[in-house]
């Protein structure tokens, strides 16, 4: 008996065969199909999200606006606001994995939408947290041209004492 | 060796992860870092997705050189086709990275390439085809990976068969602050492969003793005790097993095995009593843990070997009636999962946001399947086919919202197609009219400046006259023709000729700077028309922004339609294909798991049968003794009574004759 049970505790070491019904080839086969799946969908969704883009944001009325971080992102950031022309068009609240894939050097198009040609002034608000623990919040504007091209707005935010705190970039 | 294998695969990528902030940490094309924000967040999905949108335009473009991802084209192949390793889809990786290799790349890049080949060989089971693309690693190394490279390159020589190879990269490897605890492990591993039993117990004491108190540190060091614990207890040397056994924490994911092993030890010492220390523990955590279950005969067969063979019939009785349960509950589990609740249990979204979520499935009363299918649910084959309906899952949600977009979409465009249509022929017409203005317009500017062009080479002063002039001039040649016949000396006459010569003279004195000033309006004229062209350019892209906003979606919009409509066909049949699987897989466990509490049973029923006899024999061995020693008891009383009889009689009859003596007759 002592020997029977000896040699069962030992089975740590052997290979676990756990499904006689379900094959290799049968795992292999299914999974192969899987990715073929995962390869059509994605397709679908590529070609669906540049109809989308056309359809709802056309290249001469496109703004898409982004965040990123400057630096490591010493704080924590809670939430954003942005402004076009005096009018809040969206307002972010983060998540615990939205901001680790900041500080790892994630960039968020946190807005897509549409304005005319021209001159406008875009603000942007955030609201956070220091390294110490206080309340780390600042607002800045800028003036942005929209031509005919989309235009892309980058906004770097960095924390204290990392050089300005909110920083535009168009493109 | 497969065991060693999985353990291997799961730290590589763990080390993986930090590709993504590598390239994060260059990156400066929005859409690249916004790829990499959704990886960040393992949704790979997404990342992917946008990352082949951007790749598509990019080699769409005339001229690619112009584009922010120009400077990062290296960096994004390789990071979509790290994204799709992530989602597991290999054969895409593969390709996209074999094709960054064959290219014409520095030697760091290339390297990178190999070894992300490697590592999606080796995660696919296909240990040879590592090793040769391994091999072609050659010449600088990135940095970022330099430690990873090496890693791997360790475990895929110890998955071929080849531990002294491995043995010198592991040893290089001690040091490493992200690989140096798998390497002290594989090391030892390794050493014992080569049969250098010594130097492999050694190293492994020494995996078992490092420092660090992260959980990772302390699996590690769990792992090793327990393996070496083991390791000794096969070479027949308990003695020392113990002490690695009893080193294993009593809280982590190995001390089950351990304690059960220390058991073991105990009783091949013949310290049986010992042995119900660890035992005994053991016999109280979760009875579906086979060590638990296997335990349940060993405190009998410990206490019967301590000669209570009562004790040690009840035990085995109290583990017959928990086997009988245990089998219930495994036959409801089997049921359970006939009826599809197991695959109801595993979608459950609240689950999947704890990343315990597998453990926490204990907890579900209404998922008793779950129970016994944690080592199950923790094989790479599981996981991979698991993580396969989860994402047929996803995408099935996906589908469906696309498909209720699209049918949106083709509304809107219809509604922009009604309102556009009527309005365009009128402002057609408009515009047409304005366009012809404009044409004369400019066609006029344009006559203009061909005039002052010329002027500058033939000075034309009367090209340059004023309307005020010219009405002057023309009344003046009214009055020359009026004067013409009179003498020159006539006061009338020389009167018109004075007006005709102060308008010449104003007219040729003040060409310079009228041409100037013409020059001057004509640039004036030049901003004017520029703006005008403005105008007249957004006012056609508008015009053309509403036609296109309707024209051209139709087929677009139908094909995609139908294409959503074919996956979703293709993902319903493959979810009940992996679903049937998984549940195949489930039943197959719990029936290979009833089978052994059966084999256990047998074992119980005949050694409480042994212990049962063994304690009446002893029973019954007592009652004999006892009864002899009664019997012997009364013989000897007997024999002292009838001892004691004589003497009194001998008494009697001695005092009878001394009586005789003194009565003579």
């Amino acid at each position: 008996m002592l020997v029977f049970t000896l040699v069962a505790s030992m089975s740590l070491f052997g290979v676990r065969v756990f499904a006689e019904e379900v094959s290799k080839a049968q795992i292999k086969g299914l999974d192969e199909q899987v990715q073929e799946i995962k390869k059509d969908v994605l397709g679908i969704s590529s070609e669906l999200s540049l109809l989308e883009e056309k359809l709802l944001y056309p290249s001469n009325t496109q703004i898409s606006v982004f965040v990123s971080f400057a630096d490591e992102g010493g704080f924590r950031l809670d939430a954003m606001d942005i402004k076009l022309d005096g009018e809040e068009v969206t307002h972010h609240v983060y998540t615990a994995n939205e901001l680790e894939a900041l500080r790892n050097g994630g960039v968020q198009r946190i807005y897509t939408g549409n304005i005319r040609t021209g001159d406008h002034q875009i603000e942007v608000s955030f609201l956070g947290k220091s390294i110490i623990g206080g309340v780390y919040q600042k607002t800045a504007s800028s003036k942005i041209s929209k031509g005919v091209k989309p235009k892309l707005v980058e906004i770097k935010v960095a924390g204290q004492g990392f050089g300005d705190a909110i920083e535009f970039k168009e493109r | 060796m497969q065991r060693l294998a999985l353990l291997l695969i799961s730290t590589v990528s763990l080390a993986a992860l930090s590709f993504h902030t590598a390239a994060a940490e260059k990156s400066t094309d929005v859409f690249f870092g916004e790829a990499i924000f959704y990886a960040n967040q393992a949704e790979y999905f997404d990342a992917i997705s946008r990352l082949d949108t951007e790749l598509g335009q990019y080699y769409g473009l005339d001229d690619p050189g112009l584009d922010s991802l120009h400077l990062l084209i290296d960096n994004a192949q390789f990071s979509v086709g790290d994204f799709e390793l992530y989602y597991r889809m290999h054969q895409r990786a593969g390709r996209a990275i074999k094709s960054v290799i064959e290219g014409n790349v520095e030697p760091a890049v290339r390297n990178k390439a190999i070894y992300r080949l490697a590592k999606i060989l080796l995660q696919k089971n296909q240990p040879v085809n590592a090793l040769h693309a391994i091999e072609k690693i050659e010449g600088e190394l990135p940095d970022e990976v330099r430690d990873d490279i090496a890693y791997i390159k360790a475990v895929i020589f110890m998955v071929n068969g080849r531990p002294t190879d491995a043995i010198e990269i592991l040893t290089g490897l001690q040091s490493s602050d992200t690989h140096g605890g798998f390497a002290a492990y594989n090391l030892g591993i390794a050493l014992l492969q080569l049969n250098k039993d010594a130097e492999g117990i050694a190293q492994l004491d020494k995996a078992g003793t490092s420092s660090g108190s992260d959980e990772g540190t302390k699996s590690i060091r769990d792992k090793s005790n327990l393996a070496l614990g083991y390791k000794l207890l096969e070479s027949g040397d308990p003695a020392l097993a113990k002490k690695y056994l009893y080193r294993v924490r009593l809280d982590g994911a190995f001390a089950n095995r351990a304690l059960l092993g220390a058991g073991w030890a105990e009783i091949a010492l013949d310290r049986y009593d010992r042995a119900l220390v660890p035992w005994t523990m053991l016999s109280k955590r979760n009875v579906t843990d086979r060590a638990v279950q296997e335990v349940m005969l060993g405190v009998p067969f410990a206490y019967g070997k301590l000669g209570l063979h009562g004790k040690s019939a009840i035990l085995y009785g109290k583990a017959l009636e928990s086997y009988d349960t245990e089998l219930a509950k495994l036959d409801a589990s089997i049921e359970s999962i006939r009826d599809g609740k197991f695959l109801e249990a595993l979608a459950r979204e609240e689950l999947k946001q704890d990343s315990n979520w597998v453990i926490k499935l204990r907890d579900l009363p209404e998922a008793p399947e779950t129970h016994y299918l944690m080592h199950l649910m923790a094989s790479h084959d599981f996981q991979e086919s698991l993580q396969n309906y989860f994402d047929l899952e996803e995408m099935r949600k996906r589908l469906l919202a696309w498909e209720r977009d699209i049918g949106a979409y083709q509304e809107m465009v219809n509604i922009r197609r009604e309102y556009y249509k009527p309005l365009l022929p009128v402002v057609e017409k408009q515009f047409q009219f304005l366009d012809s203005r404009m044409r004369l317009r400019i066609e006029q500017r344009d006559n203009l400046e061909n005039k002052l062009q010329s002027m500058l080479i033939a000075p034309r002063p009367q090209f340059l006259a004023t309307v005020t002039e010219r009405i002057d001039g023309v009344s003046i040649a009214k009055l020359e023709k009026r004067v013409q016949h009179l003498p020159k000396t006539n006061e009338q006459r020389q009167r018109v000729d004075r007006l005709r010569g102060v308008l010449d003279w104003n007219i040729y004195t003040q060409y310079h700077d009228r041409l100037t000033q013409a020059f001057k309006r004509l640039r004036e004229l030049d901003g004017v028309v520029a703006d005008l062209k403005e105008i007249y350019r957004s006012f056609v892209r508008t015009r053309q922004a509403a036609t296109q906003s309707y024209e051209g979606y139709d087929a677009a919009l139908n094909t995609l339609h139908i294409k959503v409509l074919e996956a979703q066909e293709r993902i319903k049949s493959a979810m009940l294909g992996q679903g049937h699987m998984l549940e195949s897989m489930a039943v197959n466990e719990l029936d290979i798991r009833r089978k052994r509490i059966e084999g256990d049973q047998v074992k119980a029923r005949f050694a409480l049968a042994e212990s049962y006899d063994r304690a009446q024999k002893k029973q019954l061995d007592d009652e004999y003794k006892k009864a002899a020693e009664e019997s012997a008891e009364q013989a000897r009383k007997a024999a002292e009574q009838a001892e004691k009889a004589l003497l009194e009689d001998a008494k009697d009859k001695a005092a009878n004759q001394e009586t005789t003596r003194k009565e003579p007759k």
